[in-house]
């Protein structure tokens, strides 16, 4: 019998365009673990394992996330990791941590200033350094070419994008359809806003998920799966990574769904992908749209879609993270009430 | 729930100050190769894939694993990419065994690089974020005062750091994979080396490489008869600065090893390990982490070290590989430790075999002395 994991805790920083805090999220971290500790009555010294998710680049220092660490106030000293990607795939390293039994609990965290430094540019250093990099193709530049590849082969529409964002944001559709083109086919509603964020959950196994919450969300399948990193090499209109992952992580049933889209064409893409018809409902907390930290997102995603069973208001959630360019990397996790 | 976890298979690079032949995606593939064809294993039966590294500014590339996908042989399969900091090497082992700890698969690769020719560590290394220290001296000038202070509470003598760097370039001269292969370096000639930073000379000080390591990991139905079973693994952090802070003897260190010694049953180390690679970027630190893992009381490891104990021949040998001193692609030298306890317990490695080992440890650490990692491998099944 596997180990029961699931989600009993979670806090997010504001989304603001710019924080006046570090870049090594110190500042924006500290509330969050307060706040994580006073909603479950946790503290640090009830914490079995620590893992985060956060990028040097965006800090524009090497080892930024070490300075993170005093946040926490790590003495005595923790059972600690870190990855270099968003905080959902800190969560999935942390839910190996408990299902292989060393402990029964575990807080992920992320966080990313995007502020600090030029997003667009910034992102471009993902690519082939040796091909691709050197020509400086931005980041929503490269998501245009995807949203025209998929608008060209009639998978969704300028209006479609343009309904996505008024769900999100408010405004009519046809009326933003006049608004000018910022990276065509993209215009400013269709992209995320450029973040500063941070967010923190915590997870827990079997009774002591129990002990912690009257509701958690219990996580019955989670996967991730990455595509290739050459762009001219896979079907930019389609996510054979999302696909696989939802197809494996078991994606019937699901009431909810937080999506980590950031542009708007994504946001259909990945319904498609995983296979969401219209009775779920997407998106509930407004999504990346109304708010997307770099590295802190997904994690969010996953936060997002557990309170909504902390809450009572679904039985069955599902949450996406992405990462890289054009939905490269993605990750679901299925969560759901007992 | 813990299901057990094995080494099936191990490789590396040629290291090299510049390794001008390959590209990143070369380099980490002339590693993976060796690796899968050491463990006798073909790309399906790799389940999912684990890369880490120490950081992107290294190389100038945000997230490398992401273009490096199809090099890799990830495209289609989980990717996770660690950073712990220069301890990378060694927890990206750790959390490639918990893939398989956990029950979730079968077959996991791990693969570590650094290809510090891409960039420049020393800028990356100097970049001066607000509110924080600078160091601005390299990561000797950041540890040349823990040595100095180690030196005046353990009475050592100076020549204990010379020592250590004869005996692991003596050892990298017999590892056909060594960036320094120094055989007729002498106590004479490390001594009259330059003075880089005061105590640390020239000849004490590791090089910087380019380089990969790769390791497939089992479980139980995957692994072979000559594999070298996890028998415990142990990670711990530290924050870089506080006042109550020992830099010498790090808290978090001594906390890891001693996770690591219960989690193995062993209760004496110097008597139950049978060979250890350590993470020993500065000659002196031989001395210190034998201390800090337990190997030795507190101010006595000098004593082992000038003993002889440590050598190839000695009761711990320390770095038959010729450790990191020998060769440091920094996010592959943790790694590397790892992999190179493994290759003692499978019997394969060569001319820095030691004889009759059953129980090994892999050590990095990374950081200002403040990220730990650890393993213990053996030839009997946990």
């Amino acid at each position: 019998m596997s180990t029961e994991v699931a989600v009993v805790g979670f806090a997010q920083a504001p989304h603001v365009r710019a924080t006046e805090g570090t870049t090594n999220g110190v500042e924006m971290l500290v509330p969050v673990f307060a706040e994580l500790f006073a909603e479950t009555g946790m503290t640090k010294e009830d914490i079995g394992f620590w893992c985060s998710g956060s990028s040097d680049y965006l800090a524009a220092r090497a080892f930024s996330f070490i300075a993170a660490v005093d946040a926490i106030g790590a003495i005595p000293p923790i059972n600690e990791s870190h990855v270099e990607m968003d905080g959902a795939w800190a969560l999935y390293e942390a839910w190996l941590k408990i299902r292989t039994g060393e402990v029964d609990t575990a807080l992920v965290y992320g966080f990313g200033k995007s502020s600090a430094g030029d997003l667009r540019r910034t992102l471009a250093l993902q690519l082939d350094p040796y091909t691709v990099a050197p020509l400086w193709p931005d980041s929503v530049s490269v998501a245009a070419l995807q949203a025209r590849l998929g608008i060209d082969a009639g998978l969704w529409s300028e209006l479609a994008m343009a309904e996505v964002a008024a769900r999100a944001g408010g405004g009519d559709a046809v009326d933003l359809l006049g608004q000018p083109y910022i990276a065509d086919p993209l215009r400013r509603h269709d992209c995320a806003p450029i973040t500063d964020g941070a967010s923190a959950v915590i997870l827990a196994s079997g009774d002591r998920a129990r002990e912690l919450r009257e509701r958690p969300a219990w996580i019955t399948g989670i996967e991730h799966r990455i595509d290739s990193g050459s762009l001219g090499a896979r079907d930019l209109t389609t996510s054979p990574s999302t696909v696989a992952s939802a197809r494996a992580a078991g994606v019937d049933g699901v009431e909810a769904a937080e999506l980590h889209a950031p542009f708007t064409h994504q946001e259909i893409l990945l319904r498609q992908a995983i296979g969401l018809d219209d009775t779920v409902s997407v998106n509930p907390s407004g999504g990346p749209l109304a708010g997307n930290p770099m590295f802190a997102a997904g994690l969010s995603r996953i936060g997002e879609a557990a309170r909504l069973v902390f809450d009572g208001l679904y039985g069955r959630v599902l949450a996406h993270a992405t990462s890289g360019p054009a939905l490269q990397q993605n990750l679901v996790c299925v969560m759901e009430a007992r | 729930m813990k299901q057990p976890a094995a080494v099936l298979g191990v490789g590396q690079t040629h290291h090299r100050a510049k390794r001008l032949d390959v590209s990143m995606a070369g380099l980490c593939r002339e590693a993976i190769d060796r690796a899968m064809a050491d463990a006798g294993v073909d790309w399906d039966g790799i389940d999912a894939v684990v890369v880490g590294k120490a950081p992107d500014l290294f190389e100038g590339v945000m997230m490398p694993e992401l273009f490096l996908a199809d090099a890799l042989g990830a495209v289609g399969k989980p990717l996770l990419r660690v950073h712990t900091a220069g301890s990378v090497g060694g927890s990206t082992a750790n959390v490639a065994a918990s893939l398989i700890h956990s029950g979730v698969h079968r077959r996991v690769l791990a693969v570590a690089f650094e290809k510090q020719s891409e960039s420049n560590a020393m800028w990356a290394l100097s970049i001066a974020p607000p509110f924080s220290m600078p160091v601005g001296a390299g990561a000797g000038g950041y540890f040349a005062p823990h040595v100095r202070s180690y030196i005046r509470r353990s009475g050592a003598p100076e020549h204990i750091g010379s020592l250590v760097a004869v005996k692991d370039r003596h050892n990298g001269a017999r590892n056909p994979y060594a960036h320094l292969r120094q055989p007729d370096i002498t106590l004479e000639s490390v001594r009259a080396s330059t003075m880089l930073w005061d105590p640390i000379r020239y000849d004490e000080t590791c090089p910087s490489s380019d380089g990969a390591c790769a390791i497939v990991l089992g479980d139980s139905s995957a692994a072979h008869k000559d594999s070298a079973w996890i028998q415990a693994t142990a990670m711990r952090t530290e924050p870089t600065t506080f006042a109550g802070r020992d830099q010498v003897n790090p808290r978090a260190g001594r906390d890891a090893a001693h996770a690591l010694w219960r989690e193995a049953g062993i209760s004496d180390p110097l008597q139950e390990i049978d060979a250890a690679e350590i993470y020993v970027p500065f000659s002196w630190f031989e001395p210190m982490w034998l201390e800090n893992l337990g190997f030795a009381a507190e101010g006595q490891g000098w004593k082992l070290t000038e003993s002889g104990a440590t050598a190839m021949d000695g009761q711990l040998p320390v770095n038959a590989s010729g450790g990191v001193l020998s060769s440091n692609p920094i996010g592959a030298s943790g790694m590397l430790r790892f992999a190179e306890a493994a290759l003692q317990v499978m019997g394969r490695a060569g001319d820095h075999q030691v004889d009759g080992v059953r129980r090994a440890l892999g050590h990095a650490y990374g950081g200002g002395s403040q990220y730990f990692s650890m393993w213990v491998v053996g030839n009997e099944k946990p």
